[in-house]
């Protein structure tokens, strides 16, 4: 929904999602994104330095956007990092696509479960059967509620980041948006 | 221009217009009567992002078929042109090329924009008996997503109105 220019996250963020860094975190960085999206596999490392320089100050959630129509193996790649979840580890998936992002065909994304330790049998499974579909359909669903506009789409605290989306304009946006809840 | 106020407001009369899909198919608005139609006008194909605002619809076509509507794009560039992004990006709905009179129906809703000549991004959802219910002009530069329109359509199923 808006108000006025800003446009607000439709789904609070809460157990269903995927997060890392503390619940109590003053900031909450929500990113659509798309594991076969080449702006989102140079947002990944920028994410990863955000977290690094704000710790425990900085939550960060990660829901699914696939571009299924201009990117083939986006589904695939993004059911394979929620079947990564189901056996609690989406973060290392999650790292390990975007890190390959040039082989998420299915003989790589089995490669990475095993590479991580996933049970291969159950993920292929899986993977195969569509188990997590439905769960990535409903973050495109969301996403379509919030005012996704392109991957990667962050919102700050609920709200979306409109800018640029390199370091420094993150840092600034995040310095704006929570002024208040973590002045000094 | 560009303002909002230009593009025509809710509850008017949408103008009807028939324009090329494809360089041998016209499509007309009346052929969508009864159904809910959102139209999407945008400056040109080709955007040079992952996420442009044609292929985002296209992802989420289904959140726009649970309110039984149509997605129509319109653009000023041609149907041959059209045919080639369309293909390109496998888009599921239909381009519309407001190509001769160059951005004729664009002007007709208020939103072409003649400095660019091209029309602004702009959204306009309309009702089964072809009254515009909701418009939106998005800043000049900013994708404006989905949300708006899909506000637009669960009002229109409510009956409530839709503030923006």
């Amino acid at each position: 929904m808006r108000t006025k220019d800003r446009v607000l996250l439709s789904g609070a963020v809460g157990p269903r999602d995927h997060a890392q860094g503390p619940a109590s975190a003053p900031i909450t960085l929500v990113e659509y994104g798309d594991y076969e999206c080449p702006h989102c596999a140079r947002a990944h490392p920028i994410v990863k330095q955000l977290q690094r320089q704000l710790g425990s100050d900085l939550r960060v959630v990660f829901r699914n956007f696939p571009l299924t129509n201009i990117h083939a193996h986006a589904q695939h790649a993004a059911e394979s990092a929620e079947a990564a979840g189901a056996q609690g580890r989406f973060w290392e998936m999650h790292d390990t696509l975007f890190k390959h992002q040039r082989a998420l065909d299915d003989d790589s994304l089995a490669g990475y479960a095993a590479t991580i330790g996933l049970d291969t049998d159950r993920f292929e499974r899986e993977l195969a059967g569509h188990l997590h579909g439905a769960r990535v359909r409903e973050d495109v669903a969301t996403g379509a509620r919030s005012g996704v506009n392109g991957t990667p789409t962050f919102f700050i605290n609920g709200v979306r980041h409109d800018g640029g989306w390199e370091l420094e304009m993150l840092q600034a946006a995040i310095r704006r948006v929570t002024a208040d809840v973590i002045a000094d | 221009m560009n303002s909002p106020s230009d593009a025509l407001s809710p509850g008017t009369p949408a103008p009807n217009f028939s324009l090329r899909a494809t360089p041998d198919q016209l499509v007309s608005l009346r052929d969508f009567q009864g159904r809910p139609i959102i139209l999407a006008f945008y400056p040109a194909d080709w955007s040079p992002v992952c996420g442009d605002q044609m292929s985002l619809y296209n992802e989420i076509l289904e959140e726009f078929h649970r309110f039984d509507a149509e997605l129509i794009g319109i653009s000023v560039d041609g149907a041959w042109c059209h045919v080639a992004f369309s293909r390109d990006r496998h888009l599921h709905f239909p381009l519309l090329a407001d190509f001769e009179p160059k951005g004729h129906v664009a002007r007709l809703y208020g939103v072409y924009r003649p400095e660019e000549g091209t029309s602004a991004r702009a959204l306009f959802v309309i009702d089964e008996a072809g009254i515009i219910r909701w418009s939106y002009v998005s800043p000049v530069g900013v994708n404006p997503g989905a949300d708006g329109i899909i506000r637009a359509l669960e009002a229109m199923r409510t009956g409530v109105p839709h503030a923006h």
